[in-house]
């Protein structure tokens, strides 16, 4: 990280011949030096996220800017007390003191934050019963960590950035989807709040004259000379580190890292703490640092994007990490590793391992909770969000899907079978806060449909686990939505047991004591919505995973469909079963046949697997929503539920997760739509995913607990959504 | 440095090897001198043993395959030359290397093709030239984490095969191999700084 370049700015000042209006010693000199070149963290951010430099560049321009914080702020403060001292009383040991005080102050703010870190993250450890607690956790505990660092004069924001570092990994593991999105969201709104009102109180500043003084000497000189230290500080600086660099950093880093320097707010708010009379030259620094700030982010700040594209720096790469990559870096950490072992030196990787280690052995078992350690692993992250993604795509397509006939087996999917859609950028960044917008997506051939679709197929093999053991718990603690949430869900659960009990046997009549009335979607080529009504029997697990739902359901889309599927979807009045708890359709058996798992195995489980929410990540469900309204478009629009569900007593179910033999899958041709409130919920990701699947006239299938006769191999020219819900059942 | 040269002497075919695999003298060196720490009865050559009393290379999944990287065509001893020509695989690119080689000269063993044939030879086991499924499910196994299941492992085996494999032929070549990480910085990744 780069020191700031401040006292040769000060110095010069105070050797050139200045007006002497200005009337400033060489402390005073040096503490405006202090304060105006400081890389201001917001500016770099704002403007470096704009411009998308690779990543290197990113992280030391921006962790100089972080860093720079605490470095200022005590610069600021010992020369602060040097000014106010006098200068004829500054002796040597305050010198050494101050160097000190620098020492003392960062690693103080940092050691704070990772307290706090550590404290948040065995907090959130134990908020499974109590999820809306937890972005405010979040939130207080950080700002406590800042509250304390500055308690103690130690360095606030180096305090808080740690807490962040240090907890993100276990609280993002241990807080649910919706906390998790809430967190992100506050804190990007807060952010710019706060960005806002300072450069607004930096332009009401600005034109209020009785705040400053002007000097043309002072102003011009400090823009050259801050520009100039800085470029000569970078190039000093990285030759140093250039020494140490596997990949050196050149020339056009080196501009952009000079270029990219930008002063900010707290330059601004550092000035206007001075004492005027202690320091009689305020006024004209408060009007010098307007103008640099000014001038650094207007200026650069509109021209940095120009330049990088002009110099041709490497951005950043954002093309979706394939399994495959994912898979080598792997190995290739591991062989790095070893053969760092074998030539005997400990160089990264054999730190990073020893971290690895140390981290799995003791941190995460602390600090996570149990069921988000136990899955942790990284390539099956990796390929987890990969199915979504492909979920996600497939069925944004859905409407091509369908209308591409004669669906032979799928090739092989390419590797590049997955659209460049915004929406896979997002779960590739899971966190750039940027909203789906279906306009950008490109909508993706239909041949490359027809991979997803063997994707889908074969992703079925890649099914959940279930490894929670839910307990029956009646949540209290949710907030009203999740009352409808909850029905909804049982709703959908229920009705696609229904499907299934009546499908496999005709005569098999599941009273249905609360029967809503749906009006049926159909006739619709494209996306026959049925809305299902959801039967009791799922009120049981329907609660225990509603709970769970939170943090641990998830769902494995599996597309298939069939031909005949597709021709039956029309047909599917069944659903219109409101009145009648029977949903058989009229000719399940050519679907039913076609159904591999129908046809050789007649049991089938509902699952829900515990991983719902990666499955939706709640940055999707905009998304979602955005996928459902367009499809609405396409589809007739699916009912909304009606929010008078009652609750159906419990159908004993048998133990959990034992197979059910539910024919949900009864009606093949039938794709429930989910009303959008559904969708909207965040709670019911399963269901949100499903809807969209379903909507696209898939069947759902209900995932079975014994996956093989799903396994790839069993693949017929079949378009199946398939979802697991790992629970009770 | 300045015994160096005198010291590099010691080694045998000191100048063939360093042709070969591009150290610096001082690298060499270095190996040179770590190669006699390993083997501890000084036989002058490393058979497997020496290699597993290194004891970080037990807790690494891969150690075992790294180890026997080292010994090529079923032998049981490694020389310097070869342990040396090993570790080269490792050494960072330097940039004016590539446009100053000689084209008509094998490639240096530190190029990125040599590099990914290196990982790949990690992966086939078998040596036909190919990772099939099997090898890859291996490889799998041996990294993911215990708590993945043998279907997960299976379907993850399938869709990283099918993911690089473009001839249908169920198995990764090696050229699909590289197709699949032409994105990767194979240069950076696959370098360690010590070995300049």
């Amino acid at each position: 990280m780069e020191a700031e370049p401040s006292s040769p700015v000060s110095a010069v000042f105070h050797l050139s011949p200045l007006a002497p209006r200005v009337q400033a010693g060489l402390l005073d000199f040096l503490l405006f030096g202090s304060l105006i070149s400081a890389v201001d963290p917001v500016a770099v951010l704002a403007v470096f996220e704009e411009v998308h430099v690779n990543e290197t560049l990113f992280i030391i321009v921006f962790g100089e800017s972080l860093l720079n914080d605490a470095v200022t702020v005590v610069l600021y403060k010992v020369c602060n007390s040097f000014v106010e001292m006098g200068s004829a009383n500054v002796q040597a040991t305050d010198y050494l003191k101050g160097v000190a005080s620098l020492f003392v102050v960062s690693l103080g703010g940092a050691a704070v934050g990772l307290v706090f870190a550590f404290l948040l993250a065995l907090t959130t450890r134990f908020t499974k019963r109590v999820r809306i607690i937890e972005p405010l956790l979040v939130f207080l505990l950080a700002y406590a960590a800042y509250l304390t660092a500055e308690m103690a004069s130690l360095s606030a924001i180096l305090a808080v950035t740690m807490c962040g570092l240090g907890c993100k990994k276990y609280v993002e593991a241990n807080i649910s989807h919706k906390s998790r999105t809430a967190v992100k969201y506050t804190m990007k709104t807060l952010a710019s709040c706060a960005e806002t009102v300072i450069f607004m109180l930096l332009g009401i500043s600005a034109v209020d004259s009785s705040k400053w003084a002007w000097d043309s000497g002072l102003v011009l000189g400090t823009l050259f000379f801050i520009l100039f230290f800085r470029a000569l500080g970078v190039v000093l600086q990285t030759w140093v580190l250039n020494q140490f660099r596997l990949v050196p950093l050149d020339k056009i880093d080196q501009v952009v890292m000079s270029y990219g320097g930008l002063r900010g707010a707290v330059a601004f708010a550092l000035v206007i703490l001075l004492d005027r009379t202690k320091v009689p030259a305020k006024d004209y620094f408060v009007a010098t640092t307007i103008v640099v700030v000014f001038f650094t982010v207007i200026v650069q700040g509109l021209t940095i994007k120009p330049l990088v594209k002009w110099l041709r720096v490497k951005r950043s790469d954002h093309h979706k990490p394939t399994l495959n990559q994912e898979l080598h870096e792997h190995t290739f950490d591991h062989i790095l590793a070893a053969v760092e072992d074998v030539v005997g030196h400990h160089g990264y990787h054999y730190w990073r391992d020893r971290w690895e280690q140390f981290d799995k052995k003791y941190l995460s078992q602390l600090l996570m909770r149990r069921s988000a350690y136990r899955i942790r692993d990284q390539i099956w992250d990796v390929y987890y969000r990969l199915n979504i993604r492909d979920a996600i795509s497939f069925v944004d397509q859905g409407g091509h899907v369908l209308s591409s006939t004669g669906l032979g087996l799928p090739s092989m999917p390419s590797r590049n079978s997955v659209a460049e859609t915004s929406v896979t950028n997002l779960l590739r960044e899971s966190g750039s806060g940027a909203c789906l917008d279906l306009q950008v997506i490109d909508t993706v051939r239909s041949g490359r449909d027809r991979e997803d679709a063997v994707m889908h197929h074969l992703l079925c093999g890649g099914l959940y686990k279930p490894r929670r053991r839910y307990k029956a718990s009646c949540g209290r603690h949710f907030i009203s939505e999740d009352a409808q949430e909850r029905q909804d869900k049982e709703v959908f659960q229920q009705n696609m047991k229904r499907r299934l009990e009546s499908f496999k046997s005709t005569k098999h009549n599941i009273c249905l004591t609360k029967s809503k009335p749906r009006p049926r979607k159909t006739g619709h080529k494209k996306a026959s919505a049925v809305i299902l009504a959801v039967e009791s029997e799922e009120e049981e697990e329907s609660d225990s995973s509603e709970t769970e739902k939170e943090d641990d359901e998830g769902i494995i889309f599996v597309a298939r469909a069939t031909s005949e599927v597709l021709q039956e979807g029309k047909a599917s009045g069944s659903l219109e079963v409101c009145p009648s708890p029977r949903i058989i359709p009229p000719s399940p058996t050519c679907a039913e046949k076609e159904l591999p798992w129908k046809s050789g195995h007649g049991d089938l489980a509902v699952y829900v697997s515990s991983e719902t929410t990666k499955i939706v990540p709640v940055d999707m469900q905009k998304g979602w929503n955005q996928s459902i309204s367009s499809l609405e478009s396409l589809a007739s629009p699916p009912c909304t539920q009606p929010p008078t569900l009652t609750r159906l007593p419990p159908h004993p179910l048998g133990v959990e997760e034992t197979q059910v033999p539910l024919d949900m899958s009864s009606d093949p041709r039938s794709s429930f739509a989910f009303p959008p409130s559904l969708a909207k919920a965040g709670r019911s990701r399963s269901e949100s995913s499903a809807d969209i699947a379903q909507q696209q006239e898939l069947q759902p299938l209900m995932g079975h607990k014994d996956h093989t006769h799903l396994s790839p191999g069993t693949a017929n020219s079949h378009w199946c959504i398939q979802f697991n819900r790992g629970g009770r059942l | 440095m300045g015994s160096c040269s005198s010291q590099a002497a010691l080694i045998p075919d000191v100048d063939q090897i360093l042709r070969e695999t591009g150290f610096s003298q001082a690298s060499l060196l270095r190996l040179y001198h770590r190669f006699q720490a390993l083997d501890r009865e000084e036989k002058g050559y490393l058979s497997r043993l020496d290699l597993q009393r290194i004891g970080a290379l037990a807790v690494n999944p891969l150690g075992d395959r790294i180890i026997d990287s080292f010994f090529p065509n079923g032998s049981q001893r490694v020389d310097f030359a070869g342990f040396a020509r090993v570790l080269a695989h490792f050494r960072p690119v330097d940039e004016e290397d590539a446009t100053t080689r000689d084209p008509k000269q094998p490639e240096p063993l530190n190029s990125r093709m040599n590099k990914l044939r290196f990982a790949f030879q990690l992966y086939d086991l078998d040596r036909d030239g190919k990772i099939s499924r099997n090898e890859m499910l291996q490889v799998l196994r041996l990294m993911v984490g215990v708590q993945v299941t043998d279907e997960q492992l299976e379907s993850i085996t399938d869709r990283t095969v099918q993911e690089a494999d473009e001839d249908g032929d169920g198995a990764v070549s090696f050229m699909e191999f590289s197709k699949s990480l032409e994105k990767m910085n194979i240069e950076q990744k696959m370098s360690i700084r010590i070995l300049k």
